[in-house]
């Protein structure tokens, strides 16, 4: 017999409450209860729903991680409430706990939103194989262990909409793909038996859907209840761009190919001569910042300049162990 | 207590655009009598982008950076989230995916070095933390900043991704409620401001490709900080004080709101704290006037 024991804690509940078709606006409802060390924020909303107010609303369905239906925010956190226990959430924030919707500028009714720019966006990636199929194969289409490892964790995703919502840059930039999307394209450009390749790349290295506007904050890997960790997945379409031979020069492009030759030239990073690089004739809108910087000692002119020690090395290095063309 | 000494890689920031960074580390560790080896053979890290084009070059060059630390058979200390996020993050592969270390070895081999991973890689801020000690700080502050609400601002590349930084040093940090930097505003004397931007990404590394999104970020930061009734903004990230100090037009206008409040180091911080002049913390290279002091 188990000798666990189970505890309990008083927590106060600040819940978020709307609805869209009666309420101006939204407002908080306080809901002090005593949490078990063996519950998870989904039994929170239960017992919401079940002893306090049935008009709460949530989405929900398969309690096991799995539907990617009852993902909120605690304490501004992306949360999948069937999956976090109460007891971490309690070590995190303390006893007072406030449960917000994914995102409040979309909600609906309660922690409901509506998620319509999550699935334009997971639809516009193309998420399904495109490959002309045989209709009459003689033999199945093998796919190696090795092939099916490039996948990585990108095919675990249960769209649950946990790092869509956390990421900065969807909160700013309507045309943004977010995450999710991206990690779903890199899913299938992996996969060997998928034939649209740069159709797709070429879709995502458009300027507005921002694959380059990533601001490589890593909250999406940190609140991705799968561990899909989005933003290796952006990095590797980068990637893809430059070694399909799809991205063309752009201020984003030209910025990642500056770092390597401006380390081949000095070792450390010539800051000034990066962003000329980068940014070409458009310099000129970072001239008053910089006239600016240049008076307050903070601008060092390339011939003042200290170079990296054994630079000689580092020129090697570049040259021998260069992977990438641009 | 043994004589703290780290091989200090200073990144590029340090070396141009935030002098007062650099100039403010050493006056720190000069009071707490930290030994600090510089790292001058030490490359640009990539900052984040140079992966995006070729990551290969890109792991051969932080191994490098990290095999000179070894070297000197010294903890490599980062004084730039950034920095060490790409080191530590390097160090990280290295001694985990199979085979890649001998990938990279071969490469440093033809310039006569390797990567054994005997040297940690920690950013300062914790290095102070775990090895010196908060309760020694407090007790070595000759003026204490307690007149100031302080804005902490923890910038993603040393919180995040958690797994790898909290492998880097033994004070747990959570992402979602991160404590070290509010923990060091309080053992300076100072009251640390709770606000919801703290842990928030300021948009440096989309400057040039995504200024709208940058200048947003910024100004929320500051925002935030404001309207928490911060009088100074406090931050680890050389990176995040160049976006929070010299942008604060950019911002202002992209949110529609004038936001402004002096932005300091962590260094300079604790540099005030400990007693070392104005002129040692380099506060005269801000844009931002620095005019509490």
């Amino acid at each position: 017999m188990s000798t666990h024991t189970i505890t309990t804690q008083k927590v106060n509940f600040k819940v978020f409450r709307f609805n869209a078709d009666e309420d101006y606006l939204p407002y908080y409802e306080d809901y002090n209860m005593e949490v078990t060390s063996e519950e998870v924020v989904l039994d929170i909303l239960n017992r919401i729903k079940w002893d306090h107010d049935g008009s709460f609303s949530y989405r929900r369905s398969c309690r096991h991680g799995i539907c990617g239906a009852c993902a909120i925010k605690v304490n501004g956190r992306s949360t999948l409430a069937c999956k976090e226990r109460m007891n971490d959430m309690i070590e995190l924030f303390g006893n007072e706990l406030t449960f917000e919707p994914l995102s409040i500028k979309r909600a609906v009714k309660d922690m409901i939103i509506d998620r319509g720019d999550f699935w334009e966006k997971h639809d516009a990636i193309h998420p399904y194989l495109i490959s002309d199929v045989d209709e009459h194969p003689e033999h199945e289409h093998l796919v190696t262990p090795e092939e099916a490892e490039r996948l990585l964790e990108a095919d675990l995703c249960i769209q649950c909409g946990a790092c869509h919502y956390a990421c900065p840059v969807v909160e700013i930039n309507e045309d943004f793909f977010g995450p999710a999307a991206f990690a779903k394209a890199y899913r299938f450009e992996a996969d060997v038996r998928d034939d649209a390749l740069d159709k797709r790349l070429l879709n995502l290295h458009e300027e507005k859907q921002g694959l380059w506007d990533c601001v490589k904050c890593y909250e999406c890997a940190e609140v991705c209840p799968k561990d899909v960790n989005p933003i290796d997945k952006i990095t590797k379409l980068h990637q893809m761009l430059f070694h399909d031979g799809i991205a063309t020069s752009n201020v984003a492009t030209r910025h990642a190919v500056g770092f390597k030759h401006s380390i081949a030239r000095n070792g450390i990073l010539d800051e000034g001569g990066l962003v000329l690089y980068s940014e070409g004739p458009g310099i000129v809108k970072h001239v008053p910042v910089a006239l600016r910087m240049f008076v307050k000692g903070k601008i060092v002119p390339p011939w003042a300049l200290t170079k990296s020690k054994n630079l000689d090395e580092i020129k090697k290095l570049v040259k021998s162990s260069s992977t990438a063309k641009f | 207590m043994k004589k703290l000494k780290y091989a200090l890689f200073t990144g590029c920031t340090a070396k141009q655009s935030t002098p007062e960074q650099y100039m403010s580390t050493y006056a720190v560790a000069n009071k707490l009598g930290i030994e600090l080896v510089e790292l001058t053979e030490a490359s640009c890290c990539g900052a984040s982008h140079l992966q995006d084009y070729d990551d290969f070059l890109s792991l051969v060059l932080n191994a490098r950076n990290i095999a000179y630390a070894e070297k000197h058979d010294l903890t490599m200390v980062t004084i730039c989230n950034t920095c060490q996020l790409n080191t530590a993050m390097t160090k990280h592969r290295l001694d985990n995916e199979h085979g890649l270390k001998e990938k990279v070895n071969e490469k440093l081999k033809e310039v006569g070095l390797e990567y054994k991973g005997t040297s940690n890689v920690v950013h300062f801020l914790y290095a102070i933390i775990d090895d010196f000690g908060l309760d020694k700080i407090k007790e070595m502050v000759v003026t204490p900043l307690s007149q100031f609400n302080i804005a902490p601002f923890y910038g993603c590349h040393n919180i995040r991704p958690s797994e790898l930084q909290n492998e880097s040093h033994k004070t747990a940090e959570n992402p979602h409620n991160p404590t070290s930097l509010d923990d060091l505003i309080v053992a300076c004397g100072g009251v640390s401001v709770n606000y919801k931007e703290k842990n928030k990404c300021c948009g440096f590394h989309v400057e040039l490709q995504a200024p709208r999104t940058a200048s947003i970020l910024t100004g929320n930061a500051i925002a935030g900080a404001m309207d928490g009734n911060a009088d100074w903004m406090v931050t680890p990230c050389p990176l995040c004080h160049l976006k929070l100090d010299t942008q604060t037009h950019h911002a202002s206008v992209a949110i529609g709101r004038e936001v402004k409040l002096p932005v300091l180091h962590m260094q300079q911080m604790l540099g005030l704290a400990l007693g070392c002049t104005k002129e040692q913390l380099g506060l005269k290279h801000h844009l931002t006037k620095v005019d509490f002091i």
